[in-house]
């Protein structure tokens, strides 16, 4: 019997630990996807941020750092320019990249640093309990905004993927929403595009994933696409915003 | 000395030729005076000889440039000054951690705070008690000239590659701006350290991780130990300082860095007057040379330490002294730099003898031919 769909190679054979419907499990599965159809699992190094899916380096058969909370594209950038034969990519949630590693993304991005930025948007901080994050939407409940998010007192949430496209460094951003086949299609083909672009030497690419938390939303998985396709993509609209 | 490498260079120029002298492969600096010279001689220095510079957004990109640099497997480094230092303790903390050798150098201010631009030690705490979170030391080299400057950074690389661990360079405003006459000799016997646990492409092997989130305690205590037992074989195996006229000496000055060239004056000026002082220059701050205190302590010699800080390193000595002879303090602060007249008066105190009459200011330093 021929066999139609297996592990890829770019996982180890370590169980997930995320929770029922968290799409950490799927994205990871992608990039290792992309690993093996780009044959560099032996060639990249990976960086892990902090947060839920700091457990990264146990699920990736490539070479993986833990990186410092926020730190990976400054960790990431070490990498790249000692080996810059190498592919290295960070994989950061909004807590890490877009609040307390703010400044290493910017800049990482506008010195167009030839790395791959996975950014895992999923408006809370997951792993310790479901606080308010940069990228928490006006009006959204956490545990640290329970009447939910107030512009007068915790302000607006930051959209990345129009940051970033202000500046000269980066080559290709992109946001996408993972919350039907047809949005994981171009999900996997995003990220393919990122590592490619890397790949190519034409510097800094980030793949922006509306991601959820079902958990943390206290919602059904199926439920939490639904929220972010009704709620997330209108303050987060997916799209290129830089190719070149 | 040879003329062909003899060069009059500041020390932090000499950093950057010990760098290079080192095979440094990467460097990674920020702006902060007085260590200014490391990033800009850097910046042209390293493109030269086919290695990385690059300017990082602060000295916390900074120190996790050198953290990625450093799991890649390569020689890594970066200098900052006292606040740039202290935004760098979770990097060095994590890198520690995580068993990687880098090299790290201080070029001390006056503090705390913004402090001054001007020679400081009071960053010896957070650098040899731990400056960030857990237990973990850092290997600390302390020079007194722009020579030893010059050779610790390729002696740091080698104690980082052999303890895989993070090596702190601490010396001042002082030792990092003086000019002196350098032999820029290159003959350093750079050892070959395998690292087989570098992430740099997992080919033909099982994929290598570097981490420092340990949850079972007794996985993360046995890295505690493992670290603790590297400490240890410091302590045994590299210990450095140096003695001058300490045979005899009834007093001993201890002093590291700056003051340490300070108190060799001094120990002069006191023979002069038939005063037997001596000199005890710690070398490595962390290990420390508690063994050879102790002994001093225990033959009678009483001890005098001398710090640009309000007493750090004196807690060392009394700790290696544990009670067994008296020690005391003469220390300046918040960028201000110990005269010798000003040591000298303490030390013909400690003798019996009044203080050198002051002509010059509160810091009991005369100057011949100045203006009154």
């Amino acid at each position: 019997m021929q066999k139609v769909f297996e592990r890829p190679k770019g996982l180890t054979d370590t169980e997930f630990a995320y929770c029922a419907g968290c799409m950490h499990s799927v994205v990871h599965r992608m990039i290792a996807e992309t690993m093996d159809e780009l044959d560099i699992i032996h060639n990249t190094i990976g960086v892990c941020p902090v947060g839920c899916s700091v457990f990264m380096y146990e699920y990736m058969a490539c070479d993986i750092i833990e990186a410092a909370h926020g730190r990976a594209p400054a960790v990431a950038t070490g990498v790249k320019r000692v080996l810059p034969d190498r592919v290295v990519f960070s994989y950061q949630g909004d807590g890490d990249l877009a609040s307390i590693g703010t400044a290493e993304i910017v800049h990482a991005a506008a010195r167009g640093e030839n790395i791959t930025v996975i950014f895992i948007n999923n408006t809370t901080y997951g792993m310790t309990g479901g606080q308010m994050a940069p990228t928490t939407l006006i009006g959204q409940k956490s545990t640290t905004c329970p009447s939910g998010r107030d512009p007068a007192t915790a302000g607006y949430p930051i959209k990345v993927c129009e940051l970033l496209a202000t500046l000269d460094g980066p080559s290709y951003l992109e946001r996408v929403a993972p919350t039907s086949p047809a949005g994981l299609v171009k999900t996997k083909k995003a990220i393919k595009r990122a590592f490619e672009q890397q790949i190519q030497g034409k510097g800094f690419s980030l793949v922006e994933v509306l991601s959820n938390c079902p958990q943390q939303w206290k919602m059904k998985p199926i439920d939490s696409l639904k929220w972010i396709d009704e709620h997330m993509t209108a303050v987060f609209p997916p799209g290129v915003f830089l190719d070149r | 000395m040879s003329t062909m490498t003899r060069k009059l260079i500041k020390g932090n120029v000499a950093i950057c030729h010990g760098a290079l002298a080192a095979r440094c492969d990467a460097f990674f600096g920020y702006p902060i005076t007085p260590q200014n010279e490391v990033p800009e001689y850097m910046s042209w220095m390293m493109p030269d000889a086919g290695a990385v510079f690059v300017q990082a957004e602060s000295e916390v990109a900074a120190i996790n440039m050198v953290y990625g640099a450093a799991c890649a497997g390569k020689r890594a480094m970066t200098s900052s000054s006292s606040p740039g230092i202290s935004l760098k303790q979770e990097g060095i903390s994590y890198i520690a951690s995580c068993e990687l050798p880098c090299v790290i150098v201080n070029v001390q201010r006056g503090g705390p705070g913004l402090g001054n631009t001007l020679p400081g030690q009071a960053d010896y705490f957070q650098t040899v008690k731990g400056g960030g979170h857990g237990d973990y030391k850092l290997i600390t080299l302390a020079p007194w000239s722009v020579q030893e400057t010059y050779e610790f950074v390729p002696l740091a690389f080698d104690l980082a590659d052999k303890y895989r661990n993070p090596v702190m360079i601490l010396t001042d405003a002082i030792v990092g701006q003086m000019i002196e006459t350098v032999d820029l000799h290159g003959n350093f016997e750079i050892h070959e350290y395998p690292k087989p646990w570098a992430t740099n492409g997992a080919r033909g092997r099982a994929h290598n991780i570097i981490n420092s989130l340990w949850i079972a305690p007794d996985v993360m205590e046995g890295l505690n130990l493992r670290m603790q037992a590297k400490y240890a074989a410091a302590e045994q195996h590299d210990v450095r300082y140096q003695e001058y006229m300490t045979d005899d000496a009834e007093l001993l000055l201890v002093a590291y860095g700056s003051p340490a060239r300070i108190c060799r004056t001094v120990v002069d000026m006191a023979r002069d007057e038939g005063m037997k002082v001596g000199l005890l220059r710690p070398i490595t701050l962390f290990p420390y040379p508690s063994k050879p205190i102790a002994e001093y302590a225990a033959s009678g010699r009483r001890f005098m330490v001398v710090e640009m800080s309000h007493g750090q390193m004196v807690e060392d000595v009394r700790l290696a002294v544990n009670g067994a002879a008296d020690v005391t303090f003469h220390g300046r602060r918040g960028g201000a730099v110990p005269t010798p007249t000003e040591i000298l008066n303490q030390v013909r105190a400690m003798f019996g003898k009044p203080p050198v009459v002051s002509h010059y200011g509160s810091s009991g330093e005369t100057r011949k031919g100045m203006p009154a």
